[in-house]
């Protein structure tokens, strides 16, 4: 007699208390992670004039901005490299933070047609919205090994760590996401608190300044704002500046991590009513 | 039963019925609504469940202690009123949501058709599109590269393939995306109302395909206001009713007790005044029905093209006159698709006042429907606020009466509607 195999159970049913995080879900469907992370690269330039230009153009003409007014008439020391130099290595990592940011704390609401309608793990949108955002990196870093060639200053051996800081303003771009994405579903003030948001977090990150003003023990502590880390980080291992960052690294990818984890749980605790309220 | 391919047991979801607070809510409103101090706050927005007032006024249970099987290779159609629970349920199976209470088990890989076009990016092409929905459905990539060229056969659209699907018609549109999931292939396949879309050539097309899936052995669950669509492809039926199973069986039994439903609500059984299946203030209440010929005598079937009346006696509640009464009857399909809409809104007749105890006469003039069942409704309000609102008051029965006067009977597949007018042909000097 023939044995059939019944294929695997899925068991239905209310969810108490904190859930466990299924974060293998994740891998099952990493191909639904390329392709909305695909889409959204698509679709991002559509109908423009300018198209990915806009990827240069915001950190480009910030950079321009902040070299006038911080660099030339408020003489901010730049670590010893030219200041346009120093503010766009900056700019770079915090263009992608700042726009991963709001692009996955809106990435749910904006979705709110599929996850009413078809079930995947929900995690995936926010990250791709986030991932998609690694193209306008490399565009706008092309420009950096532009203007890097122009100034003759060259990366030292640091520039291996890159990926490391890039990594940890993805982490911590994601960790917030996490938290303002889910709270959106059901609080939409969030949309409104994203601007004010990133300006404000703009003037707390060292990007027109150099954290080195501060004295030892704050420079350290000024690290719990993670993207203090991100942004001396590459600074540190694209200018070789000689003010390595060191102990603020550390005490940033502790913050990031911790933001991420907590947002992961936060998010996952409330995803189940997403469909239902959002 | 190892053949049990999903075994739902007292699955329960309990909704809080929208109020304001519950969409878009502010934290403002959270704090003055809810909220008294911070702690609450932050508890607020940690509560996992949201439903803080479970047991209070403004919840509701869309699903109830519901209960089935399916086995493997069965097709199950899932019929009942709008609200009845039928998408609730399956986006409990498809796990978009969570049930309150209850649980179900799944057996096999679930392929999920709740809407037409899942996850279709207008600025995309066609091509592109079939790979974002191939995969938000749950197909892999290999998946999508071996059934592409079928899945574009399926929708006709080869020409626009790399065409972004914003410039596609309607119908093409339609087409490419239920084409990219009636190519799914699941082992247990949901569907709700898809097949509502389209023309009635690709309506036939999905009927078609629909059936080849139940044939290649998968299992279906299959949500549908479309009686005859149900019947062809299920073989098992249930009737959902406020969230409760009210039968099941066999799927033409289940469409009968369904029909049959109405027609005892209506004309048989509870009398008119003792329904409560209404809603309204009641202020003007309706208590009777029946229908009129030309010559004032009752009938029960109606003639097309003959002059009929419709006739609600009512009662009003403070057994005193009432003032500003407007009254509209509406003519649907079974299906719930309206059909007409007929009242003194329309026809400027608005009752400036009616007695305590009387009658409202709707007279139609050569009556426009083709043979077959309808659906009627009444709406009666009372000061611009609904007074009375019955659904399903009864089933009009409407059989050929001679419309042209030319022998000639014309059926639902020709015309719904039938018109007063006449042709000619004349020469142009």
């Amino acid at each position: 007699m023939e044995q059939r195999v019944l294929p695997p159970a899925t068991v239905i049913k209310p969810s108490k208390g904190w859930v466990s995080l299924r974060l293998s879900d994740i891998w099952e469907y990493h191909e639904l992670l390329y392709f909305l992370t695909w889409r959204d690269v698509k679709v991002r330039y559509k109908q423009t004039a300018l198209g990915a230009l806009w990827a240069i153009i915001q950190p480009f003409f910030t950079m321009i901005v902040f070299s006038l007014f911080f660099g030339r008439l408020a003489k901010i020391p730049s670590d010893g490299v030219p200041y346009p130099l120093f503010a766009y290595a900056a700019l770079v990592p915090w263009a992608f933070f700042a726009n991963g940011l709001s692009q996955s704390s809106n990435s749910l609401v904006g979705s709110a047609n599929l996850i009413t309608k078809v079930y995947f793990p929900r995690l995936i949108i926010p990250i791709s919205s986030i991932l998609s955002g690694l193209i306008d990196f490399a565009i706008a870093f092309l420009v950096f090994i532009c203007m890097s060639l122009y100034y003759g200053i060259y990366p030292t051996l640091a520039v291996v760590l890159l990926p490391f800081f890039l990594l940890l303003g993805l982490i911590t771009a994601l960790g917030v996401g996490l938290w303002l994405s889910a709270l959106n579903v059901r609080f939409r003030d969030v949309r409104y608190i994203i601007p004010f948001l990133t300006q404000f977090w703009l003037f707390a990150t060292p990007i027109a300044y150099p954290s080195s003003l501060l004295s030892e023990p704050w420079r350290t502590l000024y690290g719990i704002n993670p993207m203090v880390g991100v942004v001396e980080g590459f600074r540190w291992a694209l200018l070789g500046v000689d003010t390595a960052p060191g102990a603020i690294i550390f005490v940033s990818a502790l913050v990031a991590t911790g933001l991420l984890v907590s947002g992961i749980f936060y998010f996952k605790r409330v995803e189940k009513f997403f469909a239902d309220i959002i | 039963m190892s053949d049990v391919v999903i075994d739902v047991e007292n699955l329960s979801k309990q909704y809080r019925i929208v109020t304001a607070r519950d969409k878009g809510r502010t934290f403002r409103e959270a704090l003055t609504d809810r909220i008294s101090t911070p702690i609450q706050l932050v508890r607020n927005v940690f509560s996992a469940d949201d439903s803080s007032l479970d047991t209070g006024p403004d919840s509701i249970w869309a699903l109830k202690d519901v209960s089935f099987q399916v086995k493997q290779g069965e097709a199950l159609g899932i019929i009942g009123r709008n609200g009845a629970g039928k998408t609730t349920l399956l986006k409990i199976l498809s796990r978009i949501t969570e049930p309150t209470e209850g649980k179900a088990i799944v057996r096999g890989r679930v392929g999920s058709l709740l809407e037409v076009g899942a996850g279709f990016h207008s600025e995309l092409t066609g091509r592109e599109n079939v790979y974002l929905s191939g995969s938000i459905l749950g197909m892999k990539r290999a998946e999508i590269d071996r059934k592409f060229d079928k899945i574009v056969d399926f929708a006709e659209v080869e020409k626009f393939i790399d065409t972004p699907v914003k410039r596609y018609s309607t119908g093409m549109y339609m087409r490419l995306a239920f084409a990219v999931t009636a190519n799914l292939d699941p082992e247990i396949l949901f569907v709700d109302e898809v097949l509502a879309v389209g023309d009635a050539v690709f309506h036939t097309k999905c009927l078609a395909q629909m059936s080849s899936i139940i044939k290649q052995g998968r299992t279906v669950l299959f949500v549908s206001h479309n009686l005859s669509a149900v019947s062809s492809i299920c073989r098992k039926g249930i009737l959902l009713e406020s969230g409760k199973i009210s039968f099941s069986g066999s799927a033409r039994e289940t469409i009968s007790f369904y029909n049959d439903q109405f027609a005892e609500a209506s004309q048989r059984g509870i009398p008119l005044s003792q329904r409560k299946d209404r809603t309204g203030s009641e202020e003007v209440k309706l208590t009777n029905f029946y229908i009129e010929n030309e010559a004032g005598e009752r009938i029960e079937q109606i003639r097309n093209g003959h002059t009929i009346r419709l006739i609600f006696d009512f009662d009003t509640k403070p057994n005193q006159e009432v003032e500003n009464v407007d009254f509209q009857v509406l003519v649907l399909l079974q299906s719930g698709e309206p059909l007409l809409q007929f009242g003194t809104r329309f026809t400027g007749q608005k009752f400036k006042r009616v007695p305590p105890k009387g009658k409202f006469v709707c007279e139609i003039r050569k009556f426009p429907l083709v043979p077959g069942h309808y659906r009627l409704d009444a709406y009666l309000v009372v000061k611009e606020t609904p007074s009375d609102y019955i659904k399903w008051l009864t089933l009009l029965d409407v059989i050929d009466g001679d419309f042209y006067q030319s022998g000639y009977c014309v059926y639902e597949q020709e015309s719904k509607f039938l018109v007063d007018g006449t042709w000619s042909c004349n020469q142009i000097s």
